[in-house]
C-alpha cells in the first residue's frame, strides 16, 4: 500500500483528531483547560474498574446499532432507522419479559432476543419494501420510522404496560429469567456486550468469507452488474434490511434485559443517531465497527465524568460526539452514480458510497 | 461523400449568417470533443447538427452558450467576434438554449419560472400581472399555448419544454439551441414541436437543432452539418441531401479494419428471436416484432444509426430487460422463465457497451470481478464459504491468458485502463465457453491495438464454435466482423444481408429506413 492510500485508510482517524481538537474550542470558551478536561474524560472512562464498566454498558448498544448500520452500508443502503429499531427492540424484549414466566434463563433470553430481532427487522423491512418497491427513499422512511417508535414505546411505558403507582412512565421489572447476567461483579456491565462482540466476528467471516457477504456487496456496489451475474438485487436489498433492523433492535433488547430490566420511556438516549457516526467511521468493517463503538462509549462515558469533576456541563461534552460528524463526511465523498439500474425501468437515486476497500 | 466546394457551401455570404463558429477546437483531458469544428448559421433558419451520441454536438453548442470555453477557434455573433464566458453572457447575447433536461423548478407557475433571474420590474415587486400578460401575448404570437399561472409540475413533458422556449424568448433571444428536443417528447407532441419552430423562424429567429435522428432532421432543417468523432463531416443543404447519404456520414467509412478471418461454419441455433417487443426507458415502443436466427459459429452484426433498439435487444437477450412479447431461445432453451434464464446463464457471454455499469464492479478487485458470475458454485465456494485461494489462482491464470496489464488480482478494477477494464469483462466471460457472445460495441473507447485484441478474440470465439450478436453503430466494424449483418431501423430489422453481396447504398438506405428486402440471408453452413 503506498503513502496516500495509507492516508485514505485512515481518514476517519484525521477525522477524529479534527474532532477532538475542534472539541477544545468550546471546553476553552467555557473557561476550563481542554487538556484537564481530556484527561478527566480518559481517567473516567478506563482509568478504573467502574469506569470501564461504564464505558462498556455504553458501547454495547453502539456496536449492535453500529453493526446493523454496517449491513445496511455494505448493502448500498443508510439505515437512519437504528434508534427507532432499538425502540421497537426493547419493546419486544419487554413484552417478552414480562409475558413469559417459568422459563429456564437459557429458553428465556433466547426467545426474548428472538423478539427484538424480529420487532427491530419489521421496522427495517417497511423502508425496505418501499426502496424496492417505489423507489422511496430508505433514508426519509426510517428516519420517520423512529418517531412512531419512540412515542409508541412512550405511550406503553406510560399507560398499559406502567409499573402501577410509578412516579415515572417505566414498567415492573422483567421476569429474572429474562435478564442477562453482569459479566463484572458490582457493576452494570452485562453479558450484552459478549453477544456484541460475537456478531462483530461472525459478520467480519460473513462480508469478508461467504458468498452471501459477496452477494450483499455486489448487490450494494452496483445492482446492475449483480443483476446481470444473477443475483436477485431487489431480494438482497431488502433481506440485508431486515438484518440491519435485527441487529438494532437485539441492541435495544440488551438495553432492556442487561441494564434497566424494565420498560422505561425514552430508554435510549440517541444510541441509534451515534450508531450512525459509529458505522460510517468504522467504514462498514465490522471489526473497525467495534473500535469506533467503543470510542464513542468512552466518550459518553467519560463526558459524564469530566462533567462532576470539572463542573462542565454534559450537553457540551456532547459537542464531542458531535464534532467527528462535521469532520468526517469529506472523507466518503460521492461517487460516480453509475451503478443506478436501468433495466428495471426505474433510476436509483445517486448514492454516496464510503471508500472502504470491497475486497 | 460528395465533396463540396466552398462556393456551395452555406457560409458563403457572411453577411446573413447570425453565427460562425470557426476552427472550434476542445478537450477533454485525452478526449478531443471537437477538433477545428467550423459552423455557420445563416440567420431565419433552421440548421441541423447531427451526428451519434458522443459525435461532440453538445460539446460545440456548449461552447456557443458560455458553458465551456473553447481551446482554439473564434466566434462570430452577428458578424462581430464575441468571447462568451458565461451563460448570462450568452443570454444577453440573445441566445438561448433549451437543453434536454429542463432547468425548471416544478412548484413555480409558469411565469415565475420565466421571470426567474431576472431583475424585478417595478421596484422591489416582481408585478407577476405584467408578466403574465406579456407571456399570454408572447405565447399566442408563436402559437405556444401556454398558461402562465399554472403551476409547472402540472404541465406535461411537451409543454414544460414550451416553458423553456419562452423563458428563451422573454429574454429576447433570437437564436434559439435545441439539444435534442424530440427525445422527451411524443410522436404528436413532436410535431407540435416542429409547427412552432417553423413558426419561430418565419418571424426571423434562427435555431440551431440538435439530433441524431435522421428523418426528422430532413423534415424540419434547411441545412444539416454532420459531426463525427468531434469533426465536421460535411455541410449541406437538406434539399440536396437523401437520409440515405446522412447516414453513411454519420456511421463514417474512415476506419478499415485488417482481421484475418476464415469463412464461418455454422451450426445449430446458437439464439432464436421470434417476433420480439419491447419497450425502452421513457416506456415508448423499442423493438417492435424482431425476428432473427445466430448460428453457432457464425457472427451476425446489427448495424444502424444509434438509438434504434440496439440497446433494448441486447438488454432483453441478456436478460436485464423484460420483453413485452416475443420469444427468446439460447442454446434451444426457452429463457422466458427465471429457471430457463437461469439454465443458460453459464452458456451467455455479454459484454455491455457501458462497462462500468453492467461489465464490472469498479469497486471491487479483479479477482472478485472474475468470479462475479459464478462466486457461489465450486471450485469458487464450498458450501457457503468462498475460496479466496481459488478465486485468486483462478483470476492470476485468466490473467494471463487475456493478458490483463495490472500489479495484482487484488487492484479495483477502477485502477485499470479502459482497455484492460474491458479485457476483465473478457476474460470473465469468454472463460466459460460461451454458446452466445452479445457484444455491444465492444471496442468503443479502446486504443487501436485494445480493440483490435478485442475483435480478435471474439473472432476466436466464433472459430470456436460461439454463435454472436455483434452490435456496433460503427458500420466498418459490423461490416469487417460480421458473416451476416441485420440492419436496425426504429426497432425493426429492415434486413438481413451478407456484408459481400449487399450494396453498401443498400445497407444506406435500409438505416435510414428507406428500404426494407423481403429476402434474408441463411447462415452460411
Amino acid at each position: 500500500m503506498n503513502g496516500r492510500a495509507l492516508a485514505g485508510r485512515l481518514l476517519p482517524v484525521w477525522a477524529v483528531l479534527v474532532a477532538l481538537l475542534l472539541g477544545m474550542v468550546p471546553v476553552g470558551l467555557a473557561g476550563v483547560n481542554p487538556a484537564a478536561a481530556y484527561e478527566e474524560i480518559l481517567r473516567g472512562a478506563l482509568a478504573d474498574v467502574y469506569g470501564f464498566a461504564t464505558t462498556l454498558v455504553k458501547t454495547t448498544p453502539l456496536l449492535f446499532a453500529g453493526l446493523g448500520i454496517a449491513v445496511a452500508l455494505r448493502a448500498g443502503l443508510v439505515n437512519i432507522g437504528a434508534e427507532g429499531q432499538i425502540y421497537m427492540g426493547g419493546l419486544a424484549a419487554a413484552v417478552v419479559g414480562l409475558s413469559v414466566h417459568g422459563l429456564p434463563s437459557v429458553v428465556h433470553v433466547p426467545l426474548a432476543l428472538l423478539a427484538a430481532g424480529a420487532a427491530g427487522g419489521v421496522w427495517a423491512l417497511v423502508p425496505a419494501l418501499l426502496k424496492v418497491g417505489r423507489g422511496v427513499s430508505e433514508v426519509i422512511t426510517t428516519l420517520l420510522m423512529n418517531y412512531v417508535a419512540i412515542y409508541l414505546v412512550s405511550f406503553l411505558a406510560g399507560g398499559p404496560l406502567m409499573e402501577p403507582g410509578a412516579p415515572y412512565p417505566y414498567s415492573r421489572p422483567l421476569d429474572a429469567a429474562a435478564q442477562l447476567p453482569v459479566i463484572i461483579p458490582a457493576t452494570d456491565a452485562h453479558a450484552g456486550i459478549l453477544l456484541a462482540l460475537a456478531l462483530a466476528g461472525f459478520l467480519h467471516l460473513i462480508f469478508g468469507y461467504t458468498a452471501v457477504g459477496f452477494r450483499v456487496r455486489m448487490a450494494g456496489a452496483n445492482p446492475a452488474a449483480a443483476a446481470y451475474a444473477g443475483v436477485r438485487v431487489h431480494a438482497t436489498l431488502v433481506a440485508a434490511m431486515v438484518a440491519s433492523g435485527a441487529l438494532a433492535g437485539l441492541g435495544g433488547a440488551s438495553e432492556v434485559m442487561g441494564l434497566k430490566h424494565r420498560l422505561f420511556d425514552a430508554f435510549s438516549p440517541g444510541y441509534g443517531y451515534d450508531a450512525i457516526i459509529v458505522a460510517f467511521l468504522g467504514a462498514g468493517q465490522p471489526l473497525a465497527v467495534v473500535a469506533t463503538a467503543f470510542f464513542f462509549g468512552a466518550l459518553r462515558s467519560g463526558a459524564d465524568t469530566m462533567q462532576r469533576s470539572l463542573g462542565f456541563p454534559s450537553r457540551s461534552s456532547s459537542r464531542f460526539r458531535g464534532s467527528p460528524c462535521c469532520s468526517s463526511p469529506p472523507a466518503w465523498p460521492c461517487r460516480d452514480g453509475s451503478s443506478a439500474g436501468r433495466g428495471d425501468g426505474r433510476r436509483s437515486p445517486r448514492r454516496c458510497r464510503p471508500p472502504w476497500p470491497q475486497g | 461523400m460528395t465533396p463540396r466546394g466552398p462556393e456551395t457551401a452555406p457560409g458563403a455570404l457572411p453577411s446573413v449568417d447570425i453565427l460562425r463558429m470557426e476552427g472550434i477546437t476542445k478537450r477533454f483531458g485525452p478526449v478531443l470533443a471537437n477538433d477545428r469544428v467550423t459552423l455557420a448559421v445563416r440567420r431565419g433558419t433552421v440548421h441541423a447538427l447531427l451526428g451519434e451520441n458522443g459525435a461532440g454536438k453538445t460539446t460545440l453548442m456548449n461552447i456557443l452558450f458560455g458553458l465551456h470555453a473553447p481551446d482554439e477557434g473564434r466566434v462570430l455573433l452577428r458578424g462581430r467576434p464575441v468571447e462568451i464566458r458565461s451563460t448570462r453572457e450568452a443570454i444577453r447575447r440573445r441566445i438561448g438554449m433549451i437543453h434536454q433536461q429542463f432547468t425548471l423548478v416544478p412548484p413555480l407557475t409558469v411565469a415565475e419560472n420565466i421571470v426567474l433571474g431576472l431583475p424585478p420590474r417595478r421596484g422591489v415587486f416582481l408585478d407577476l400581472r405584467r408578466v403574465e400578460r406579456e407571456i399570454e401575448s408572447l405565447s399566442r404570437a408563436y402559437g405556444l399555448d401556454v398558461d402562465p399561472r399554472l403551476p409547472v409540475w402540472a404541465l406535461p413533458v411537451g409543454m414544460q419544454q414550451r416553458v423553456e422556449i419562452l423563458k428563451a424568448l422573454y429574454r429576447r433571444a433570437d437564436l434559439l439551441i435545441l439539444d435534442e428536443p424530440t427525445s422527451v417528447l411524443t410522436p404528436a407532441e413532436s410535431e407540435a414541436l416542429f409547427a412552432i419552430i417553423r413558426r419561430l423562424v418565419a418571424e426571423g429567429h434562427s435555431v440551431v437543432f440538435i439530433s441524431h435522428k435522421l428523418e426528422e432532421v430532413m423534415r424540419i432543417s434547411d441545412t444539416i452539418t454532420v459531426l463525427r468523432h468531434g469533426r465536421v463531416v460535411d455541410t449541406v443543404r437538406t434539399a440536396d441531401t437523401t437520409p440515405a447519404e446522412l447516414a453513411r456520414m454519420m456511421v463514417g467509412r474512415d476506419v478499415v479494419l485488417r482481421l484475418f478471418k476464415g469463412p464461418p461454419r455454422a451450426g445449430g441455433p446458437a439464439l432464436e428471436v421470434d417476433d420480439l417487443h419491447a419497450v425502452g426507458d421513457r416506456g415508448l415502443p423499442a423493438l417492435r416484432g424482431v425476428t432473427f436466427t445466430v448460428a453457432r459459429g457464425e457472427i451476425l452484426g446489427i448495424a444502424g444509426v444509434d438509438g434504434n433498439g440496439q440497446a433494448e435487444l441486447a438488454e432483453v437477450i441478456a436478460g436485464l430487460r423484460r420483453p413485452t412479447a416475443g420469444r427468446i431461445r439460447i442454446d434451444g432453451r426457452d429463457v422466458a422463465t427465471p429457471a430457463g434464464r437461469r439454465a443458460v446463464a453459464d452458456r451467455l457471454a455479454y459484454i455491455p457497451a457501458d462497462r462500468g455499469r453492467f461489465g464490472v464492479i469498479l469497486d471491487f478487485t479483479i479477482a472478485e470481478n472474475l468470479a462475479l458470475k459464478a462466486f457461489h458454485r465450486p471450485p469458487f465456494s464450498r458450501g457457503p464459504v468462498l475460496d479466496r485461494s481459488r478465486i485468486i489462482d483462478h483470476a492470476r491464470a485468466l490473467a494471463e491468458r487475456f493478458d490483463i496489464r495490472m500489479n495484482s488480482v487484488l487492484q479495483p478494477v477502477r485502477q485499470l485502463s479502459g482497455g484492460n477494464q474491458q479485457k476483465v469483462v473478457l476474460a470473465r466471460e469468454m472463460s466459460g465457453e460461451p454458446v452466445l457472445i452479445v457484444a455491444v460495441q465492444p471496442s468503443r473507447g479502446l486504443d487501436v491495438g485494445a480493440s483490435e485484441y478485442v475483435l480478435r478474440t471474439i473472432l476466436e470465439q466464433r472459430d470456436r464454435g460461439a454463435g454472436v450478436l455483434y452490435i456496433s453503430m460503427e458500420l466498418d466494424e459490423v461490416l469487417g466482423l460480421s458473416d451476416r449483418v441485420a440492419v436496425l431501423y426504429g426497432g425493426e430489422i429492415m434486413g438481413i444481408v451478407r456484408p459481400g453481396d449487399a450494396r453498401l447504398e443498400d445497407i444506406s438506405l435500409m438505416m435510414a429506413g428507406s428500404l426494407r428486402t423481403a429476402q434474408t440471408a441463411a447462415p452460411a453452413q
